[in-house]
C-alpha cells in the first residue's frame, strides 16, 4: 500500500538474506523484513557490504510500542543504487527489551539508539554509551511507551516535574 | 562605489539637507579664512588668547602665578589643568566614542544604530552607563575578592597614562619627557597585569582562558611593537614624541610613508594588544563568551567595555603621532588648530579600527602566535636593519634633502609590497592546501554514494 | 541530560579540566550544552547534553489528528518550518493515499525552496559569526531572510511557525501582491549571493579559519547518517529532491552542489550554492505555476487504513523524515520525526576530540543545528 517509490520489496531482501545468512529472517512482508535479533548485526553488515543492496546509510532508526513487544524499525538507504530497505527487529516481550545495537555497523545509530532507549526503553546491547539522551538519569519510565501515563505517580497535565519536590503529592 | 552612484546618494539627501550642508561648509571656510587672515597677519601669534595652541594660555597662567606665589603653586596648578584636560577629554571620548562605534557598525551592518535617546541617539551611552550603574555587581563564589575588585579600575591606569607624552600642539604636551617612546611601551604593557588579574580572580575557566590568551598575545606582540618603534627612533634620532612630530613637520614627510613596514607592524600588533578585530581572541565571544571579563557585571563590566574603546583611541593617537605626522598638516596647522588635526587623525585611525571590526572574522590563537613569531618578528628585525642603514646615510648627509628621503620612501614602500606579496605566509596553508585553486563546489545532477563521490573526485 | 561521560582530571597536575559550553553560550545556537574536557585550548573529550527543549512532541502527537500535528513540525525545526510541514504532509498523504493538485505541489516547491534560502542564510550567517566576524555577514544575510519572511507573513500570517502546508495541498493561495514581490526577490537573490561570496569566500582569515577544519570524509559522512549540505560538503552527491522526487521536483532543472574536502568551508560554500539553485527552482516554478485548486478536500479527522509510511523531504539541514504508524484511528499510533539536526551530530564527538576550542566552535556552527529539532 503506501510504500516509498524506491523501496525494495521485502520478499527480495528476505530471499537474499536467507540465502546468505540462513535463519536470519523471521517474518516477511511486502514492504519490510523482520530479522532475528540474534543475527541482526550480522544481517545489517551483510546488507551494508553486499553489492546487490549496498545499504550504506542508516537513514532512520525508530522504536514502536506494540503492547506485547517493541519493534525497532531501521530505514536503510543505498545512495549508489538509490533504493531503500526497511528492516525490523522485535523484542520477545515487554520485559525483555534487548535488541543488539547497530552502532558497530552504522555510526549514525549512536544518537538514535540513545534516543530510542531514553524515550521507549529499548535496551540496545553492545551500544558503547547507552545513556538517556533527553531526560535525566533517574527519570521514571520511558515516556513514549503506551502505558507511560498509567505509571505510578504520573498524571497527564502534571503541574510540575516529578521528583521536583519529593514530599509533595502532585495535583 | 562609482562617482555616479556617489552623486546619486548625495542627491538623495534632498535639497534642504544639501543646502544646509553647503551652508555649513561655506561658513566653515569663511571662518577659517577670517581666522587665517588674522593669524597670518601675526597679531595673535603667541598671545594667551591664541586658541590654536592652548599651551600659550597655560604659559601665561604660569607666569601670572609665578609673579604672586611660590613656584610650586604654578607647577601644581598647571599639572592639575593638564590632568583635568586629559581626563575630561577621555571622558568625552568614552561617551562619544561608543556612540560613534555603534552608529558606524550599524551602518556597516545595514542597521540604524542607537537613535532614540537624545538627538541622533547621542545620549545612548549615558543611558547605558546609568543602567549599568544600577545593576548588581555579582562576585562569583570562590573568587578572590580583592583581586576581583581591583582590575576594572587598574585597567584604566595605562590607558590614561599613555596620553601623557602625546603632543597635541607645539606647546601642548603634558609630559614632554625625553624617553617618551620607552614610556609608552612600558605603560602599554601594564594593562596585561590587570587583565590577567581579572581572569585569574574570577574563578571561571572562560575568564582564565581569556586571560591566558591575553598574556600570550601581549608577550608575542610586544616585540614587533618595540621593533617598529625602534625604527622610528632610528630615523628621527629621538625618543621624545614631540620631537618625532617636529621631525615629520620639518621634513614634510609622514613616517608612515617612510617606514611602511614599521607602520603596518605597529598597527597590526597593537590591535592584538588592545583586543580589536581581527585579533580579539582574548574575548572571542563565540568561543570564550567574554574572555577575562566573563564574570563581571554591572558597571565593572561597563568599565572593561569602556576601556577597550579608550585603548582604541589611545592607539589612534599614538599611530597618528608616530606615523601620521601628529599635529602637523603640511603647514595647514597654522590655520587649523593643531589639536584638532591630531583629533581628526586619531578619529581616522579609530574609524579604520571600527571598519575592521565590522568586516573581518577572527584569527585563531595559534595562527596569531605563528604569525607573530614566524613572520612579523623576523621581518621587523630585517626592517630595523634596513632602516638603520638608511638612518646612517641620512645622518651623514648634512641636510637630508628631498631626494634621499623620497628615494628611501619609495624603496621602503617597494620592500613592504614585496614582503606582503612574496614573503607573506598564507594562514590557510597557501592556495593549494590539498585542493585546486577553485573554491566553488562542483555542480552535478548525477546522484550516488561513496562510488559516485570517488568518481567526482577523480574527475578533473 | 546525563553527565557521567566526561570526567574531570586533577587540574593542578596538568590533567584535563572541564569546561561547560552552554546551555547559555553565544555559539551553541540555543539551549545546547557541551561538556568538554580540555587540555589548555585542546579538547580531550566531549559529551553532548541535550534535552533542555524537549517537549515530548512525539508523545503529544499520538493524541492529535494528523492535521493537528502540523503545527508541531513548525516548532521542531523552527528555522525551516515549511520543510517540516511538507515532510509530515507527504507522509500522511502516502499513508492515506491523498492526491495533491498540481498548483498545490508547485506552491509547496516555492515555499520549501524559499524556506531553504532563509534557513541557509541563517545557518551560514551564524557560522561566520562563530568564526568571529562581528555579525556583519549575518545581518547582510538577514536582509534577504526578512524579505522571505515577509512573503510568508503575507501568505499565511506567520513568519516562523508557518503551519502552511495541509494534507492534500496548502492552506491558502498566496494573495495577488505576493507574486510581484517574489518575482523581484528572485531577481535580486543571485546578486546577493555574489555579494556574500565576494565578501567571505576569498577572505584570507575566513579561509584560514574554515579550510581544513572539521574535515569529514565521504565514508564517515555516509556511515554517520549525515544528510543535507553536511553530506554534500563531504563530496557525496546525494539529494532527495533528485533521488526521490516529490512535489514534482523532477520537472525542474537544477543541480546539486558538491564539495570536495569535507571541511567547514565546503559546507559553507555548498549552502551558498544551494541558494542559487533554489532561486533557479523558484523561478521555474513561478513561471509555470498552474491554475487550479490549491487543496483537495480531506476529512478533518483523517482515518488512514492501518499501516505505516515513511515520508521524507530534503530540508535545509538534511533528510526530514516522518515515520507514521496508523492503527485506523484519527491519530497516528506512532509518530517519529527523523531529526537531521540531531543525527548530524553523530560525528561531533569524534570531530571535536583533538581539535582546539575555536575549531570545535566553527565545526559545530557548520553542522547548522537547530535545538528545537534536536530535542523535539
Amino acid at each position: 500500500m503506501p510504500a516509498g517509490p524506491r523501496q525494495l520489496a521485502g520478499e527480495r531482501v528476505a530471499a537474499a538474506l536467507e540465502a546468505a545468512l540462513p535463519g536470519s529472517v523471521v517474518e516477511v512482508h511486502p514492504e519490510w523484513v523482520v530479522l532475528a535479533p540474534g543475527r541482526l548485526v550480522e544481517a545489517l553488515r551483510w546488507l551494508r557490504d553486499s553489492e546487490e543492496f549496498d545499504a550504506a546509510q542508516l537513514s532512520s532508526l525508530c522504536a514502536v510500542d506494540y503492547h506485547s513487544y517493541f519493534e525497532v524499525v531501521y530505514h536503510l538507504q543505498s545512495l549508489d543504487l538509490n533504493q531503500q530497505i526497511v528492516v525490523k527487529a522485535r523484542t520477545t516481550s515487554r520485559e525483555d527489551v534487548s535488541v543488539p545495537s547497530a552502532c558497530e555497523v552504522y555510526r549514525g545509530a549512536l544518537l538514535q539508539e540513545r534516543e530510542a532507549y531514553d524515550l521507549m526503553g529499548v535496551g540496545f546491547e553492545g551500544h558503547p554509551d547507552l545513556r538517556r539522551l533527553f531526560l535525566w538519569e533517574g527519570y521514571p519510565g520511558h515516556p513514549l511507551r503506551k502505558d507511560f501515563l498509567q505509571l505510578e505517580g504520573h498524571h497527564p497535565g502534571l503541574p510540575r516535574f516529578p521528583f521536583e519536590e519529593p514530599g509533595v503529592q502532585s495535583r | 562605489m562609482s562617482a555616479r552612484s556617489a552623486l546619486g546618494r548625495l542627491l538623495a539627501l534632498g535639497p534642504l539637507r544639501l543646502a544646509a550642508l553647503a551652508a555649513a561648509l561655506a561658513l566653515a571656510a569663511a571662518a577659517n579664512a577670517v581666522v587665517g587672515y588674522v593669524v597670518i597677519d601675526g597679531r595673535l601669534d603667541g598671545e594667551w588668547y591664541d586658541l590654536r595652541d592652548l599651551g600659550f594660555a597655560v604659559a601665561r597662567l604660569r607666569a601670572e602665578l609665578d609673579a604672586v606665589a611660590p613656584p610650586a603653586l604654578s607647577y601644581w596648578v598647571t599639572a592639575l589643568v593638564g590632568v583635568g584636560g586629559i581626563l575630561g577629554f577621555l571622558g568625552l571620548v568614552l561617551l562619544l566614542g561608543s556612540w560613534v562605534e555603534r552608529r558606524l557598525l550599524a551602518r556597516f551592518q545595514i542597521r540604524r544604530g542607537p537613535n532614540r535617546v537624545g538627538p541622533f541617539g547621542l545620549l545612548q551611552p549615558l543611558a547605558d552607563a546609568l543602567k549599568l550603574m544600577q545593576k548588581e555587581v555579582l562576585v562569583p563564589r570562590g573568587a578572590d575578592r580583592l583581586l576581583y575588585a581591583v582590575p576594572p579600575i587598574a585597567v584604566f591606569i595605562p590607558a590614561v597614562l599613555a596620553w601623557g607624552p602625546v603632543p597635541w600642539a607645539p606647546n601642548m604636551t603634558y609630559l614632554d619627557i625625553n624617553v617618551g617612546v620607552l614610556y609608552v611601551i612600558a605603560v602599554s604593557s601594564l594593562a596585561v597585569l590587570a587583565l590577567f588579574m581579572a581572569g585569574w580572580a574570577s574563578n571561571n575557566h572562560y575568564a582564565l582562558l581569556g586571560a591566558m590568551r591575553t598574556v600570550a598575545m601581549m608577550v608575542s606582540y610586544e616585540i614587533p611593537v618595540s621593533l617598529a618603534l625602534l625604527s622610528v627612533v632610528l630615523v628621527t634620532g629621538t625618543l621624545q614624541l614631540s620631537e618625532i612630530v617636529l621631525w615629520q613637520e620639518q621634513h614634510r614627510l609622514w613616517l608612515g610613508l617612510l617606514l611602511p613596514v614599521a607602520f603596518l607592524t605597529f598597527f597590526f600588533s597593537s590591535t592584538a594588544e588592545i583586543n580589536r578585530t581581527p585579533n580579539d581572541i582574548a574575548e572571542a565571544e563565540s568561543e570564550i563568551v567574554a574572555g577575562y571579563h566573563t564574570e563581571y557585571s554591572g558597571m565593572k563590566a561597563g568599565l572593561f567595555i569602556a576601556i577597550e574603546l579608550g585603548n582604541a583611541v589611545v592607539l589612534g593617537a599614538l599611530v597618528a603621532t608616530m606615523f601620521l605626522g601628529g599635529w602637523s598638516l603640511f603647514g595647514l596647522e597654522t590655520w587649523i588648530p593643531p589639536y584638532l588635526v591630531l583629533a581628526a587623525k586619531t578619529g581616522a585611525v579609530y574609524f579604520v579600527l571600527v571598519w575592521l571590526r565590522g568586516t573581518l572574522p577572527r584569527f585563531r590563537l595559534d595562527q596569531l602566535m605563528g604569525f607573530a613569531w614566524k613572520y612579523l618578528i623576523p621581518i621587523s628585525i630585517a626592517n630595523v636593519g634596513v632602516v638603520a642603514v638608511e638612518a646612517a646615510i641620512l645622518v651623514r648627509l648634512d641636510a637630508p634633502g628631498i631626494v634621499p628621503l623620497s628615494a628611501f620612501t619609495l624603496l621602503n614602500i617597494a620592500l613592504a609590497v614585496a614582503c606582503a606579496r612574496f614573503a607573506m605566509p598564507e594562514p590557510s596553508g597557501g592556495p593549494s592546501a590539498g585542493r585546486g585553486a577553485s573554491h566553488a563546489p562542483v555542480l552535478t545532477t548525477v546522484l550516488g554514494g561513496l562510488r559516485a563521490s570517488e568518481r567526482l573526485r577523480s574527475a578533473p | 541530560m546525563s553527565e557521567q561521560a566526561v570526567e574531570p582530571g586533577d587540574a593542578a597536575a596538568g590533567e584535563p579540566y572541564i569546561l561547560n559550553i552552554g546551555p547559555q553560550h553565544p555559539s551553541t545556537h540555543g539551549v545546547f550544552r557541551l561538556r568538554v574536557a580540555m587540555d589548555g585550548e585542546r579538547i580531550v573529550d566531549m559529551d553532548m547534553i541535550v534535552g533542555y527543549l524537549h517537549r515530548s512532541m512525539e508523545k503529544l502527537a499520538e493524541e492529535r489528528t494528523y492535521t493537528q500535528n502540523i503545527p508541531f513540525t513548525d516548532r521542531a525545526d523552527y528555522l525551516a518550518a515549511m520543510s517540516g510541514n511538507l515532510g509530515l504532509c507527504l507522509a500522511a498523504e502516502r499513508l492515506a493515499g491523498v492526491e495533491v493538485p498540481e498548483r498545490a505541489s508547485a506552491l509547496r516547491v516555492i515555499f520549501a525552496e524559499l524556506q531553504r534560502i532563509a534557513s541557509h542564510a541563517m545557518g551560514n550567517g551564524t557560522l561566520v559569526s562563530d568564526a568571529g566576524a562581528w555579525q556583519t555577514p549575518l545581518l547582510y544575510m538577514f536582509r534577504e531572510r526578512e524579505r522571505i519572511l515577509d512573503l510568508f507573513e503575507m501568505t499565511c500570517g506567520a513568519r516562523l511557525t508557518t503551519n502552511y502546508m495541509r494534507i492534500g495541498g496548502v492552506a491558502f493561495d498566496p494573495p495577488a501582491e505576493f507574486f510581484p514581490k517574489l518575482d523581484s526577490l528572485v531577481d535580486d537573490l543571485p546578486s546577493c549571493v555574489d555579494e556574500y561570496v565576494e565578501l567571505l569566500a576569498e577572505n584570507e582569515i575566513f579561509l584560514a579559519r574554515t579550510r581544513g577544519v572539521g574535515v569529514i570524509s565521504a565514508g564517515d559522512a555516509i556511515n554517520g547518517s549525515l544528510t543535507g549540505p553536511q553530506l554534500r560538503g563531504s563530496g557525496v552527491p546525494w539529494d532527495l529532491r533528485k533521488a526521490e522526487p516529490y512535489c514534482g521536483y523532477e520537472r525542474y532543472d537544477f543541480e546539486i552542489p558538491v564539495g570536495s574536502a569535507g571541511d567547514v568551508y565546503d559546507r559553507f560554500m555548498v549552502r551558498m550554492e544551494e541558494v542559487r539553485q533554489s532561486t533557479r527552482i523558484i523561478r521555474q516554478a513561478l513561471d509555470a505555476l498552474p491554475p487550479g485548486p490549491h487543496k483537495t478536500e480531506v476529512p478533518l479527522a483523517l482515518r488512514p487504513e492501518p499501516g505505516e509510511a515513511y515520508g521524507r523531504v530534503e530540508g535545509p539541514r538534511g533528510e526530514v523524515g516522518f515515520y507514521l504508524v496508523a492503527d485506523g484511528g484519527p491519530a497516528p499510533y506512532r509518530f517519529h520525526l527523523r531529526a537531521p539536526s540531531l543525527i548530524n551530530l553523530s560525528l561531533l564527538r569524534s570531530l571535536a576530540i583533538g581539535a582546539s576550542l575555536p575549531d570545535a566552535v566553527v565545526t559545530l556552527g557548520s553542522l547548522d543545528i537547530v535545538v528545537g529539532e534536536i530535542d523535539r
